[in-house]
């Protein structure tokens, strides 16, 4: 029946978690509303600015543009499972120490963005890593220091190589 | 923000189709949603019930027969056809054309199936998949039946599609030798929806170069992806050179009908027809050299 609540069953940051949604619910909503993991940022609610990227089995999503259900049985990752407790991941670590983050409200998709590429490809290309961001619209246009921070968090996460 | 609907998440592609020809109009099929969610938020599309295959395993395949050509599963999504190595090797203006798909969000759960029904003619697979005269399987409870690439785009957002039916397969068949293909659009950023872009398919014959086949279409130039039937007809038969190109792009500016938006008037875009269609060409015409 329409408006009738359905099961949700995902996996959120390494967290299984059972729910009951309306069928019309964004997984960003669930995310933020539901779990209050408030890291994935509304920007566009129209698939162009990347600020509600999370991690959908491994691969970079946004979260804006997929019904909660379609997550049904899936492991989320979001901004909020990607430190190690209080150590922050090599992503995020570069970030800070290259001073990339300015405003910070694309933040958490860059880090997503960048995760996503990083576990399947160790060592990218700049043009890889361009790439990679493309989806993520950075409002202060701090573009170069994000692309160089990837490339040094690729660069620790491989040991140095 | 989006109309409430009944919602289903079928396991087999049998179950789906039983549930379309229960609810035929009153029932839409979401895929990925990547553009299917965008209308829906605008509350221009409110389906009474929604029908949810981006689960269907088994229509998410890449297959290569060198016989047959490439079978691509509905539910493939635009990164693992962009990545495909047998993609790459065999029919590398695929991965090209997704890789200037969108963003890699958007092709990471965005479905080819879903792209094609969608039937935006701004859409880039459909003017690729006509080039190299693709094929379209569609399926309803116990039936099954063929479209051609050309065929099945019916009007803005418009397809052959019956109620009951869902397109499963993309059928490419290997192109004859001395064969080559390209596509580009015109992009202001990567992965724009292209304001306008062309997509040339061209055949040599082996001895003396003579072209003995093209194909053009045309993306975002009609209220379909357009088949450049005039502009082609240049080129069969001909020792194809610089001015002949200039000629095919200049009928197929001619056979385009652009409308006018914030992107482009419809004149910018008649220009620019001309152009990419003399671009591609040539890019098609190096590439069926080399093959």
């Amino acid at each position: 029946m329409k408006g009738e609540m359905k099961k949700l069953k995902l996996t959120v940051n390494g967290k299984p978690y059972e729910l009951e949604v309306k069928p019309e619910t964004l997984l960003v909503d669930v995310l933020r509303q539901e779990l209050k993991l408030t890291g994935a940022k509304v920007g566009c609610l129209d698939s162009a600015c990347g600020a509600c990227t999370v991690n959908i089995d491994g691969k970079a999503v946004r979260s804006c543009s997929v019904l909660a259900l379609q997550a049904n049985g899936r492991e989320v990752i979001t901004i909020e499972g990607v430190a190690d407790g209080d150590k922050l991941h090599p992503i995020q670590q570069a970030m800070i120490d290259h001073g990339a983050i300015e405003c910070g409200f694309c933040t958490p998709g860059m880090v997503m963005s960048a995760k996503a590429l990083l576990g399947e490809n160790p060592n990218p290309t700049r043009e890889e890593v361009k790439e990679a961001i493309q989806g993520n619209l950075c409002a202060d246009e701090g573009y170069v220091k994000y692309i160089e921070a990837i490339e040094i968090a690729a660069k620790e996460m491989r040991g140095g190589q | 923000m989006i109309a409430a609907f009944e919602y289903f998440a079928p396991k087999t592609v049998e179950e789906a189709l039983s549930l379309l020809s229960k609810y035929k109009e009153e029932a839409k099929m979401i895929a990925g949603g990547q553009s299917m969610l965008v209308v829906m938020k605008q509350r221009l599309l409110t389906p009474e019930y929604l029908i949810d295959v981006k689960g269907l395993t088994a229509l998410d395949y890449i297959k290569y027969d060198e016989k047959q050509g490439l079978r691509i599963g509905a539910l493939t999504i635009h990164r693992a056809i962009e990545k495909s190595p047998v993609i790459q090797k065999h029919f590398g203006v695929l991965s090209e054309m997704e890789g200037n798909l969108a963003t890699i969000q958007t092709r990471n759960w965005g479905t080819i199936g879903g792209n094609l029904c969608h039937s935006d003619p701004a859409g880039d697979p459909a003017a690729v998949f006509i080039a190299l005269k693709a094929k379209f399987k569609l399926a309803s409870s116990g039936k099954e039946r063929i479209v051609e690439a050309d065929e099945f785009s019916t009007d803005y957002l418009e397809a052959d599609l019956k109620p009951n039916e869902m397109l499963i397969e993309i059928q490419v068949p290997n192109p004859p030798p001395h064969s080559g293909t390209a596509y580009e659009k015109l992009m202001v950023m990567k992965g724009d929806m292209g304001v306008v872009g062309a997509a040339v398919s061209i055949t040599l014959s082996g001895k003396d170069s003579v072209c003995q086949d093209a194909r053009i279409a045309l993306s975002n130039c009609s209220s379909v992806p357009l088949r450049a039937k005039k502009a082609e007809k240049v080129l069969i038969g001909k020792t194809i050179n610089d001015s002949l190109l200039t000629e095919a792009g200049e009928i197929a500016s001619t056979e385009a009908a652009p409308t006018s938006d914030v992107h482009g008037s419809a004149e910018y875009r008649r220009e620019m027809v001309k152009v990419f269609v003399k671009r591609v060409a040539q890019l098609a015409l190096e590439r069926a050299k080399a093959a």
